[in-house]
């Protein structure tokens, strides 16, 4: 099967944007996205961790899972596996590089129970994609999870001066700015 | 006994998820396209609320503190095995159309947050009684928004209402992507407005 890549990658980022379009990760979107900082050192750590997220459970889904005719526990086994590679480049980064990790220490914990991780693992198998396209779409989906965080961010540090009507102040303006975020990457539908 | 009625019904008022802890959005939005689906979602994650709730609460003096987030998931994790399984056996086409948001129950925050702040320091009966209340809670604000995108988007509502049409002109927006932050976004405000004029 020949796949084209640049479709994948577009279609990842920007048409169906994990975010705004699958709605995987939105408890990180909303909590993380109050100022630019923490944005984007979630975005980094999340395109980090869901990249070699995604590749690993591929790995364990094909080699394992499968060749012991177990796919049934594919949740349970995925979990785990996030849970542990989460916690291990936890570690790793506090001895190795221990600049990267006090710009993302504190979210790499976040990102177990991120359902963007998870949902994009099953994602792969559920389309059935070899390992090259699990990686590129993986590093896209995530990719585009970052682009959205980032944007969001910034047109959430402008509340702070905007007058916002009493009952919506917090999440609920929060909700109704993704929406029309939500709206603007609704143009790119029909692109591909 | 007052007290487990407390731990129950705090879910579905003063608590309840959604609206007024903002957590477990990602199914909530995705899903909340029919009121059938809004629904089942709900039930499901109610279950497991539930279970994991109460097995948790059991186990709470045994599980070792350092790794109580992994052995959480694990638990969490078997019973969402077990609702996906039962999902298909019986209810396939639900199952097809929730679809990887039946797994992903699993990191559900609500779930994970319920068995932390309560299941691991209270006994099981309170815990079974918190575990439904939110899940209840969780399965009545799924369901407003389900109805409400589902009767302005789609202009049906086709669990109560089978094939019958109730808008004719509904507004598409509400079924889409879009639609369903904007929806949420302005029942958190009407809720916020609601519980202020209630005290």
């Amino acid at each position: 099967m020949e796949t084209d890549f640049f479709a994948l990658i577009i279609s990842a980022i920007f048409i169906n944007n994990i975010l705004l379009a699958k709605f995987l990760g939105n408890c990180p979107f909303l909590g993380v996205s109050k100022n630019m900082d923490t944005a984007v050192g979630m975005s980094a750590a999340v395109v980090f961790v869901l990249t070699l997220a995604g590749i690993i459970t591929w790995v364990v889904d094909h080699y394992i899972l499968a060749t012991f005719k177990i796919e049934y526990i594919q949740t349970l086994a995925f979990i785990l596996v996030i849970a542990t590679l989460v916690q291990f480049v936890e570690l790793f980064l506090r001895k190795s590089i221990p600049a990267l990790y006090k710009s993302l220490g504190i979210f790499l914990p976040l990102i177990t129970t991120n359902c963007a991780v998870l949902g994009t693992a099953i994602i792969n198998i559920q389309e059935d994609f070899s390992l090259l396209e699990t990686v590129v779409f993986s590093a896209a989906s995530a990719t585009g999870f970052g682009l959205a965080l980032v944007l969001f961010a910034g047109i959430r540090e402008r509340f702070e001066i905007a007058r916002i009507p009493k009952p919506l102040e917090g999440t609920g303006i929060g909700l109704v700015t993704a929406g029309l975020l939500a709206l603007s990457f609704f143009a790119f539908k029909g692109m591909i | 006994m007052t007290t487990l009625t407390r731990e129950f019904t705090k879910g579905l008022w003063d608590e309840i998820p959604l609206f007024r802890i903002v957590l477990g959005l990602c199914p909530a939005l995705a899903v909340t396209t029919t009121m059938e689906n809004g629904l089942g979602m709900g039930v499901a994650a109610t279950f497991v609320l539930v279970c994991s709730n109460g097995l948790i609460s059991l186990l709470r003096n045994v599980i070792p503190s350092e790794v109580r987030v992994a052995c959480y998931i694990v638990i969490i994790a078997a019973f969402v095995v077990a609702v996906e399984m039962l999902m298909k056996a019986y209810f396939f086409s639900l199952s097809e159309s929730l679809g990887i948001f039946i797994p992903l129950i699993v990191v559900n925050c609500i779930i994970l947050g319920r068995a932390e702040a309560f299941a691991r320091k209270n006994g099981v009966l309170a815990s079974l009684a918190d575990g439904l209340g939110m899940g209840l809670g969780f399965t009545l604000a799924l369901t407003v928004l389900a109805t409400l995108r589902e009767l302005l988007g789609a202009g049906t509502l086709g669990l109560v209402f089978g094939e019958r049409v109730l808008l004719a002109q509904p507004f598409g927006f509400f079924q889409q992507a879009p639609g369903a932050f904007v929806a949420l976004g302005i029942l958190l405000g009407l809720m916020n407005v609601l519980s202020k004029s209630g005290k």
